[in-house]
Order: structure tokens, then sequence, then C-alpha cells
């Protein structure tokens, strides 16, 4: 758990994040969102202490994030960032050992793990170890960012619009392969971005910032059946808010009994997938099926549509 | 069939002709401080000879002239070279009166030129062949492999310069490894001087500008200003620090030549270890400190080999500046390659001059090619990312 209590950063006169006190679920996706300038950056990098604050504390499961040296701290708290950070005079094999090699780690632990994290985010550690940052594509460099972040087993990961400079089709596909990690190992994530898309999709919590302070932390649905201001309302997007709130709910939780013709779409694809399909094709309602293939039964288009309402 | 150009060759083809028939290829001078007497290609070798290097010269040059495949202008630049070096030696002993030891033979400016112009077309070549930089250190030692035979085989000894040299022999290698010294030593002394003050510059923004202003104003002093602003500190300490004087420090001499050249080479080193700090990513800075680097290993381990490059292009300036300026030093009795140029000034013997000065040019011109290739190897295996 992380507990953020009354935390201030001040530049001279200009105070950048203002008093910002929230709690983040360990085990859980944070998403921090705001338009550029807000102090979302600010935010996050005192939680590793990349920024020393002005007043306030951070705990870690209860303990004072200033209580040990910096360096130390943020050896344990994994980093990511826009345009990845590689060193661009190591190879990318090198890159993903720097936390391991700092924290001392034996030679035959740092390449299992370098080869397990390279495999897990389809690199194959032979062909692409050795290779330079500016070798790989944009979206192999931002995994190797990724990949380099989680090497130490960090229980936590920070990160700072890490999808940023991703082409949308990439993207998406970032972002499915981070949540599928994040359940994998259980790592607490707080990633900043300026994308309210990103920020539904991505977050269990998202805390909007305006102008340095936390003007709501809550449930993505919560934030868009309720925004708690005019700002977030905006950042919402008024013509977005029933998408995005269908986007939140999976096929599966809105299947009604009845069949239907034509190709069945899968249970776990998104409220929002359905709909468009559904829209697209003109169509009523669409069978839907199981992993395993086995009918589950059907979803409607006045069925979606009322999920799309703005809840009670 | 179109005839085509080539752009340099022309130029190229323009000089020699000028220096193959119309400049003097050697000089003939009774004794070493006479004026000397104009001698062509044809008056210098005994005429089959002579032909024979004029035809060679007239076909590389038109080789040069037109766009010909880059091997065939290698090999033409290459044999010209090598007749130029092996008959220039053959004209000494052509002009030199059997027994006469005091008839002088030098080469002319038409020499010079067509070696001029020759270097040019290799270089040129070896440009677009785009050679690696290894590579480009094997031509070097190959050239200096052939000079070095040439020199030892006695086949320029019938010329003026080596004639000088035969004189003074010891002293050269003597003066040579000073002038080596000098200006080593005061490279090494500027890196570690020059190295941490540039990372104190980059690290401490308020020092920056004071510091890179007064070198940039040390650097401005002409030579013989520092020599003449050093004697009297250095003189002063010389004889009020116990054990300064037994350890060569002294108002003239070697001290104050070592101290201005190592004046001369922090700005070098200073600003390019600030320029290349400061051309580090930004991403990268940060990714280190988030990594949980310290400020050492963030300096050591991304910020130093990032820089490297630009450092070296730093030291490389600062190395073929200092083998030429340790020319002066002589000046003040500090030695070095100096006192040959000064003694031949002061002598007007033009052959003595030449044997401090051309030592120096070979020893530049291989530094530079050295570095170059260097600085090359460590920022193709450490590539900087532009993006
Ligand atoms: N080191 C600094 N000194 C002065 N002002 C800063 C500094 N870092 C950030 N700021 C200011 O703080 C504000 C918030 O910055 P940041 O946290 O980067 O916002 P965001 O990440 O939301 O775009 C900006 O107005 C920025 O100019
Ligand atoms: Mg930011």
């Amino acid at each position: 758990m992380i507990e953020i209590e009354g935390i201030t950063k001040r530049y001279d006169a200009t105070t950048v994040v203002d008093d910002v006190s929230m709690v983040i679920e360990p085990r859980t996706v944070c998403v921090i969102v705001g338009t550029s300038g807000s102090g979302k950056t600010t935010l996050l990098r005192m939680i590793n202490r990349l920024v020393e604050p002005t007043a306030g504390v951070i705990k870690f499961d209860g303990a004072d994030n200033s209580s040990l040296p910096g360096y130390e701290l943020r050896r344990s708290i994994g980093y990511a960032i826009q345009g990845h950070g590689l060193f661009p005079h190591r190879t990318v094999a090198q890159n993903i050992a720097t936390v391991p090699v700092l924290l001392g780690w034996d030679k035959a632990r740092i390449k299992a793990r370098v080869d397990e994290l390279m495999t897990l985010y389809q690199l194959d550690p032979e062909a692409f170890g050795p290779r330079y940052p500016h070798e790989l594509s944009g979206g192999q460099q931002q995994r190797v960012g990724v990949a380099r972040a989680l090497a130490a087993e960090p229980n936590v990961l920070l990160m700072d619009e890490p999808f940023g400079a991703l082409d949308p089709i990439i993207r998406n596909k970032a972002q499915e392969d981070l949540l599928a990690i994040q359940k994998r190992f259980g790592t607490t994530i707080i990633l900043v971005t300026h994308d309210m898309e990103e920020a539904v999709h991505m977050g269990d919590k998202i805390a909007v910032m305006d102008a340095g302070k936390l003007v709501q932390y809550a449930k993505p649905a919560e934030i868009l059946a309720n925004p708690a201001s005019d700002f977030v309302e905006t950042l919402v997007g008024a013509s977005e808010r029933p998408f995005r709130l269908l986007s939140l709910g999976r096929v599966r939780d809105a299947v009604e009994n009845g069949s239907a013709e034509g190709e069945a779409i899968p249970g776990d694809a998104s409220q929002r997938d359905a709909l468009a399909e559904l829209l697209w094709s003109g169509r009523p309602a669409l069978p839907v099926k199981g992993a395993d293939g086995k009918p589950l039964g059907r979803v409607t288009v006045d069925g979606l549509v009322k999920r799309a309402a703005r809840p009670a | 069939m179109q005839i085509r150009f080539d752009k340099l060759g022309v130029v190229i083809a323009a000089i020699v002709a000028y220096a193959a028939f119309v400049a003097p290829f050697a000089t003939f001078r009774a004794n070493r401080i006479v004026p000397g007497q104009a001698r062509s290609i044809l008056e210098a070798l005994p005429t089959a000879t002579g032909t024979l290097l004029l035809a060679i010269i007239v076909a590389a040059a038109l080789i040069a002239l037109f766009k010909t495949p880059l091997v065939l202008r290698l090999a033409a630049s290459v044999v010209v070279l090598a007749a130029l070096a092996l008959l220039i030696g053959v004209a000494g002993t052509f002009l030199t009166p059997a027994g006469d030891t005091f008839a002088r033979v030098s080469p002319a400016s038409g020499f010079w030129i067509l070696i001029f112009a020759f270097t040019l077309l290799v270089a040129d070549v070896l440009t677009r062949l785009n050679l690696s930089p290894l590579a480009r250190i094997g031509v070097l030692v190959v050239a200096a492999l052939a000079i070095g035979l040439l020199l030892i085989s006695g086949r320029w000894d019938s010329l003026s310069i080596l004639k000088e040299y035969a004189n003074r022999a010891d002293s050269f290698w003597a003066e040579g490894s000073k002038h080596v010294t000098l200006a080593l030593g005061s490279l090494a002394a500027a890196v570690i001087i020059g190295l941490p003050l540039g990372i104190l510059c980059h690290r401490v923004e308020r020092l920056r500008a004071g510091v890179l202003n007064v070198l940039n104003i040390i650097q401005t002093i002409p030579s013989i200003a520092l020599f003449g602003l050093l004697i009297a500190p250095l003189g002063w300490v010389a004889t009020h620090v116990p054990g300064a004087a037994a350890l060569g420090i002294r108002g003239i001499g070697t001290a104050p030549a070592f101290v201005a050249l190592f004046l001369y080479s922090l700005l070098p080193v200073v600003a390019n270890t600030v320029v290349g700090l400061a051309g580090v990513p930004r991403a990268a800075n940060d990714a280190a400190r988030g990594m949980g680097m310290t400020d050492r290993q963030r300096l050591f381990g991304v910020e130093f080999p990032l820089a490297f490059p630009v450092i070296l292009t730093g030291i490389r300036i600062v190395l073929v500046q200092n083998i030429g300026l340790a020319t002066i030093a002589a000046l003040i009795g500090g030695g070095g390659f100096g006192v040959f140029v000064f003694q031949g000034v002061g002598q007007t013997a033009m052959d003595l001059v030449l044997l401090g000065a051309v030592p120096t040019v070979a020893l530049a011109f291989a530094a530079a090619i050295i570095l170059d290739a260097v600085i090359e190897m460590t920022a193709t295996k450490r590539r900087v990312e532009t993006a």
C-alpha cells in the first residue's frame, strides 16, 4: 500500500503539486491523468524521490520513503518513461540488467532474469540481447524500457507516459501486455498519462490532476458517471462518455438469454466492441460464446444502450 | 563516348602542369647559405630518368583529370609519389659534383607542389573509398614504413636536409624526444586537470561561464607573451620554493613552455567535456537516476561514455595544437624541434629550418589521423542516438 499524505512541491513561488493525499492499494493500477503542466510528472517523481517534496510524506507499507537514501529507494521501485530513456551505449541485455547489476546480483541470476523478461516481451534473447537500442523499432524500445523497469522484480512500477510515443496499434498491444504482466506479477502500477481513453482502459482507479491539485480520485466508472467538476467533465469528454463507460464492461456481463444469428462474439470482448459490431452490421443482437467456444447467450443493442446510460 | 572531367582532377592537373614544367624541381647551392640556382626536372636528373619522370607525371595527371576508376587514381598517385621520393635522391647525387662536400641540393617548390598535389589526390581517393578507421591507420603505417625505409636506405643522403641531419643526429633525437614529451606531457596534465574541471563546470552552472571565459582569454594570449608572463612567477617559485629548482622549474626553459602549452590545452579539454556532457540525452540521465544510480555511477556509467567521443575530439585538437606549438618552446630554451627552426632562421639556412619543421608537421599529421580514427571507432561502438 502506498500512502501519499499532504504532499506539496513548490518551485520558488509557484506551487506545482498542491497538498495531494491519496492511497494506492497494492496490486492495482492507479492512473494519474490531467492536462499538460498539471503536475503529474512531479507527483510521480516524488514517489521515488527524483523530486524531493516541499511538504508531506509518502509511505510504502507504512514506512516513510525518506527513511533510506534516494538511490536505494529507487532501486526497489521500477521506473519507465516516455521515449524509453534506454542507454544508447549499452546493449539491450545490458540495459535490462541495469538494476540487477546495481543490486549486485550474480551473473547467472542476471542472465536468467534478462532472458525471462525478453522472452516475456517476445524478444528473442539471442537475437535482440546483443543489439543496441537504436537498432530496435519504437515498439521494441518501449518494451525493453518496461522490461528494464521490471528487471529487479519491484513491487511498485512508476510509468510516465510510457506509451506516448507509440502509434495506436502498437500502443494497444503494449497496454494489453502491461495489464497481463501486472496480473501475473501482482505489481502495483502508478501510470501517468494525459489520455483519458488510456486512463479508463488501464486504471483500477483514476486520479485527476488540475493545476497541481488532485480534483478527483475514484474508480473509472465513478469518474465517468459523476465527474467532480466541470474540468473533469471536459477531460472525460461528454460525447465519449457512454462509450467509455461501455468499454469498462465485458460482454459476458451483458449476456441475455436467447440466441441470435451470425458469428459469435467472445465473452471477454468489451461491451463497446460488441455495440460497435452490432451497429456496424445493422443487427439487433449477436450470439456470445465463452472461452471454450460454448454459446453463452446473446447481447442486444437495447441491452447495451441501457448500460451506456448514466448510472443512477 | 562522352569525356567527363573530374572536378578536383582539373585543379590537380593544373597544379601539376605548373609544378612539372614551370616551377624548379631542385635547388643547387655551392654551400649551405649562398642563394640557390633553380633546376628543372630535366636539368636535375639524367635525361632518360627525367623524361621518364615527366612521362609518369603527365600520365598520372591525365588519370586525375578525367573521371577514372578510384583504384586507377590511387595507383597512379602512389606511383608518382614513389617516383618523386626516389628520384629527388637521385637528383641530389646527380647535381652534387663528385667529392664536393659543401655543395647542397634541396627539393624546390616544384617538387613540394607535386608532392602536395598527389597527396591531395590520394587523400581524395581514400576519402571516397570510405576506409574504415583501422584501414586508415594501416595506410598511415605503410606510408611511415616506406619513408622510414627510404631514410635508412641512404637514398636521400645526398639531400641538404639530411646533410643537416647528419651533422646533428644526436641532438635531433634528443630535441625530438623533448618535443614529444613536451607536447604529450602538457596534454596529459591538461586532461588530468581539465576533465574534472569540465565535469565541475557541467554540474555547477554558476562556474561554467566564468571558467570558460578565463580559458578563452588565455587562449588569445600570443605564445611569446605568455612565455614572458610566466618568466617572473616561475622564476620566483624557483628561488623561493625549496626543491622547485631541483625539479627543473625555472623562469626560462622547459617549465614555462610546459605551463604555457598546458594552459593553451585547458580550453579545448574543458569546453569539449562540458559540451559532451551537455549532449547526453536527458532521458538517459533521467532513467539513470530513476534506476537508482548514484551520481558517481551515473557519471562513469552513462554520462562519461556518452560524452567520450566529444571529449576525445577536444584531446585531438590539443594534441595537434601542442605538437605545433611546442616548436615555440625553443625560443625560451625549452628545446624541441623548434631549436632547428630558430637556428636555421638565424643562419638563413633553409634546410635546417626544414629539419625542424618537417618532422613537426609529420607528427601532427599522424596524430590527427590516428585520433580521428580512434574517435570514429568509439563513436560507432557507442553510437549516440540522435532521436
Ligand atoms: N524543476 C522545475 N523547476 C521549476 N518548475 C518546474 C520544474 N519541474 C516542473 N516545473 C513546472 O511544474 C509544472 C508541472 O510540471 P509537470 O509535473 O512536469 O507536469 P505534467 O507532467 O503534468 O505535464 C509545470 O508548469 C512545470 O513548468
Ligand atoms: Mg509530464
